[in-house]
């Protein structure tokens, strides 16, 4: 069973939630692993401190020229999508930080003088929190392509019963890279008009991607019933409602998880999970569902 | 010597446009007899990246030799550095249009960019 947790808005809480119901899971004995695929900005680690056993570098395709053959045809430049490549007379000019490595330059070029090698453009870390399998994603610095390096956190997890995937903010392409093949979104929102702005971009995204969803309310007492209404409207269960409560953040802000520091909250995350497998769509298996978009 | 001076509108009298990859307009002018074309930018305007690269491959399939243009990303510049156009900087609080740029350039006044005059903006 695979879960992302997303918000549009950042700063809701999806990594609160997400480790937290990871925490729940592992005491009550389930094989579960959480997967941070924020990678421009991970901070799951900060609350489950995992040991990392294993690291390995993500890459993306990049092209190189061999300029001396080169016609000046232009067919490269001409063919690109993401303008990352250009040619004046026969010299090549190559922008690896644009380019998103679909291989279109190699296979067009006529001449044939166009080879890809693998560009690094972040590491790809696992290991364990306690009980917990975790994977988490890191972009380099100055690195744009995030949508290849979620692709391949998501790739190298191990299998586990269930995965929980934190995604990053934003409704663009990373998140959709994030949200791609899994069963359920829990979407963590605030009742404010930002939070609700943003959690109607997320939930038509999802109702585009045909994925279902449920929302949190974190912050549940602030704000307005805009967001309430919008959830009846369009049918979306509530999972949850966390108070705006100050100790919440406290922990926050120790890096400490809410259901070992609190335990009178305990019984939320374990009813959000209740919820949120009673939101699944039953049996027909969602397996081998491609997801739409293509480039970030 | 053909100069390309980016501007918000095609003519000689139209005001500079500060940007270069994203420019409205390329005014590109003869530097002898002062005659001039146009090329309306649009596709670049409105590319999602890469509006700079796409923006100097323009100007030098267009011949040009010289740019006169308030700022140049670093792609932009790498380009234009290949195609050996030589830059200069305009000043929207000294030169209002592009027969203004032309006249600054010509007697020596614009700041020759050596160097990336902004960070680039791809997302």
């Amino acid at each position: 069973m695979k879960i992302a947790f997303a918000s549009g808005k950042g700063g809701t809480g999806k990594t609160t939630v997400a480790v937290n119901i990871a925490n729940i899971l592992q005491q009550t004995g389930v094989d579960v692993q959480l997967l941070d695929c924020d990678v421009e900005e991970p901070n799951a680690h900060l609350f489950l401190l995992p040991r990392i056993d294993w690291s390995v570098p993500a890459t993306v395709r990049r092209p190189e020229v061999a300029e001396e053959h080169c016609t000046g045809c232009g067919v490269c430049a001409e063919f690109c999508e993401y303008n990352a490549i250009t040619v004046l007379k026969t010299t090549v000019l190559v922008f690896p930080e644009l380019c998103h490595g679909c291989g279109v330059c190699a296979e067009f070029c006529p001449e044939r003088i166009i080879t890809e090698s693998d560009r690094a453009i972040g590491v790809i870390e696992g290991g364990a929190a306690g009980g917990i399998g975790f994977v988490q994603g890191r972009l380099n610095v100055g690195e744009v392509l995030a949508p290849p390096l979620i692709n391949q956190v998501k790739e190298k997890a191990p299998a586990a019963a269930v995965t929980l995937v934190d995604c990053p903010p934003g409704t663009s392409c990373p998140v959709i890279e994030a949200v791609r093949g899994m069963d359920l979104v829990v979407l963590v929102s605030e009742p404010t008009p930002f939070g609700f702005y943003d959690l109607t971009l997320m939930a038509t995204t999802l109702k585009t991607l045909d994925i279902p969803s449920g929302v949190v309310v974190n912050r549940c007492d602030i704000g307005n019933d805009e967001l309430y209404r919008f959830c009846r409207r369009e049918g979306l269960p509530i999972l949850a409602e966390i108070p705006h409560d100050r100790r919440i953040a406290e922990c926050y802000s120790r890096g400490v998880l809410i259901t070992e520091a609190l335990p009178e909250y305990r019984e939320l995350f374990a009813d959000l999970w209740k919820r949120v497998i009673d939101s699944l769509p039953s049996p027909p298996d969602r397996e081998g569902r491609e997801g739409t978009g293509t480039s970030p | 010597m053909k100069i390309a001076v980016t501007a918000q509108k095609p003519g000689w009298t139209e005001p500079l446009d500060n940007r270069f990859g994203r420019a409205a307009w390329f005014v590109i002018v003869d530097g002898e007899t002062k005659k001039w074309t146009a090329a309306e930018n649009l596709q670049n305007r409105q590319a999602a990246q890469g509006a700079g690269i796409q923006a100097a491959a323009a100007i030098i399939d267009r011949q040009a030799q010289v740019l006169l243009s308030g700022n140049v990303g670093p792609k932009a510049f790498r380009v234009l550095q290949a195609g050996g156009v030589r830059m200069y900087r305009t000043d929207t609080a000294k030169q209002r249009t592009v027969a203004d740029a032309v006249a600054a350039w010509e007697r020596g006044e614009l700041e020759e960019i050596t160097a990336a005059t902004t960070e680039g903006h791809s997302i």
